[in-house]
């Protein structure tokens, strides 16, 4: 009898495998290689980098209050309406786009709605979005609701995916029609995930609002960006300790609610 | 009844696994369709209400021909098949009271079902059932904080919600302790006498099919290879069903489980339902 046991390796050939081993060894050590760092403009850098810091130490909510309490407004407003519309029209999407209960030719459709979503970075389409409504909010609101359709529709149809079919099953059997099917057999299976994934959506958006006002949607990322550009460092510090409280405020109310629906 | 007519299912990977199927089930009849894993029993009981669609063959449960029809009416004689499941399938989150009322899903509207709004009629059948299968007060309670036992009695008023002509059982007590076991078999088949209901009911446990039903199909590799009476199931019977074994302590361990059951030793292999209920009774079951 054999003493010694090994575990059968992911690569059976022996060869393919160092020659797989090796391979990656020499392109991570080339690809360190050729990332080049000025360490003088490091020097130079660390001085820059802690006048901001300082700037940062004694933030400044008066000065500019009314701007931040503006752009404040309007993040949250943009952040609730698009969540709310992204999500009212990702279900219906998101049921197209699970392939266990819906037809081929509507699951194909809804399936290229969410790549479609999913391809473009939210800042790509608020660029696209400010350009073609103008600056402020609206252009914000239409770029988050956009993006969240592809995220929750892409997961709200792989949980149905991932239904226990024997319950849906049941309620077929009994000679429920195609909606009632998904009223009583699946609804009940995704819900508390499609809650949890709304909630977090939401605190997606409302940090997403903050980037896209940089490039003219409006929020409190275009008060940001303002302050920056003037170098008013310490109102950038008071509107980025706001963001920083009302994600967290999100984060934990929505663990909270989370833990609730289960 | 029901009648099945060179009923054929192979599978899109080729797999066969009906092969030409015929049977009769009268009204009140209780079948019990036995056989290896993988022989076809559920497949078959699916191709009934055609939850799995057969390749050929023809189903008809009373004057209708299930396997000609359309999605509408397909749907409204799926009303008239009651089914039970393996693992109870329950919708785990839903309270008991809504999978009951789920039995009726085929009678009303799409909108009277979102909103629970159920006919008074349906409401109190539904109690009336819970009552029956002793569950009257779990109603409030999600269909996951019951034990195994009370989800299977869950399932039974379900598919009796439906008013059915017929029962499909499939594997109904797959997951339940012995003792479980043969309460819930005892309680479908007592239903089943009440309403003279005719059922199929695929079982593993061959001792507790010939113990509760009066008529065994045994399937072998999709084909029909007994029908009978349960006491001619003998080790010849079940070689031909299951293949070659050591039948002995299976047959043996089959007396012995009615001997224990049934201490009074009556001639009649049926127990009248008030018996039964009134040793549950006895037993603080029900």
């Amino acid at each position: 009898m054999p003493t010694v046991w090994r575990r059968p390796p992911l690569i059976t050939n022996p060869r393919l495998r160092w020659a797989v081993y090796l391979g990656s060894l020499t392109y991570l050590v080339l690809a360190f290689a050729s990332v080049d760092v000025n360490w003088m403009r490091v020097y130079e850098g660390l001085d820059r980098g802690l006048r901001f810091v300082k700037g940062f130490l004694v933030p400044d909510f008066v000065s500019r209050w009314g701007d931040i309490a503006q752009g404040m407004q309007e993040s949250l407003t943009m952040t609730v309406t698009s969540t709310v519309v992204g999500i009212l029209i990702s279900v219906p999407i998101g049921i197209g786009a699970a392939r266990n209960i819906a037809p081929l030719p509507i699951y194909l459709v809804c399936r290229g709605i969410i790549a479609l979503s999913r391809s473009f970075q939210e800042i790509i389409i608020a660029i696209l979005f400010v350009a073609m409504f103008g600056f402020g909010p609206f252009a914000g609101f239409l770029t988050l609701s956009f993006a969240t359709i592809g995220f929750l529709a892409k997961l709200l149809a792989e949980d149905i995916e991932d239904i226990d079919e024997a319950q849906a099953e049941a309620v077929r059997a009994t000679g429920a029609g195609w909606w009632q099917v998904v009223n009583y057999g699946i609804q009940p299976q995704v819900m508390p995930r499609l809650i949890g994934l709304s909630l977090y959506r939401l605190d997606i958006n409302f940090r997403e609002s903050s980037v896209i006002g940089i490039v003219g949607a409006g929020g409190i990322g275009a008060t940001l960006n303002t302050a920056m550009d003037r170098y008013e460092y310490d109102s950038a510090a008071a509107i980025l300790i706001i963001i920083i409280v009302i994600v967290m405020i999100a984060e934990y109310g929505s663990s909270i609610i989370r833990g609730r629906i289960q | 009844m029901l009648r099945l007519d060179n009923l054929t299912k192979t599978y899109r990977t080729g797999d066969r696994a009906l092969s030409g199927v015929s049977f009769t089930v009268e009204p009140g009849q209780v079948v019990g369709l036995i056989g290896p894993s993988g022989a076809g029993k559920s497949t078959l009981i699916r191709c009934i209400n055609r939850l799995v669609e057969p390749s050929s063959g023809q189903v008809f449960l009373g004057e209708t021909e299930l396997t000609r029809l359309g999605r509408g009416a397909l749907r409204r004689s799926r009303r008239r098949i009651g089914m039970i499941f393996q693992e109870y399938a329950l919708v785990e989150r839903l309270t008991v009271m809504e999978n009951v009322l789920s039995g009726r899903l085929g009678y009303v509207s799409f909108w009277r079902s979102f909103f629970r709004k159920y006919p008074t009629d349906a409401v109190s059948k539904a109690y009336g059932l819970l009552d029956r299968v002793g569950l009257t007060d779990h109603v409030d309670k999600r269909a996951d904080a019951l034990s195994g036992g009370q989800r299977q009695r869950v399932g039974i008023a379900r598919a009796l919600a439906q008013d059915p002509d017929l029962l499909l059982v499939d594997e109904p007590t797959a997951s339940l302790d012995p003792k479980t076991s043969r309460q819930i078999m005892r309680l479908i088949v007592e239903i089943c006498d009440e309403h003279g209901l005719p059922a199929i009911i695929n079982i593993h446990d061959v001792a507790l099919a010939q113990q509760f039903v009066r008529r065994i199909i045994g399937l072998k590799a999709g084909e029909v290879v007994y029908d009978g009476p349960p006491d001619q199931l003998d080790a010849e019977v079940l070689t031909r069903i299951y293949g070659e074994e050591d039948w002995s302590a299976t047959i043996r361990a089959v007396d012995e489980d009615e001997a224990l059951d049934e201490p009074t030793t009556s001639d009649e292999e049926y127990l009248s339902p008030e018996s039964v209920l009134d040793r549950e009774r006895m037993a603080g079951l029900s």
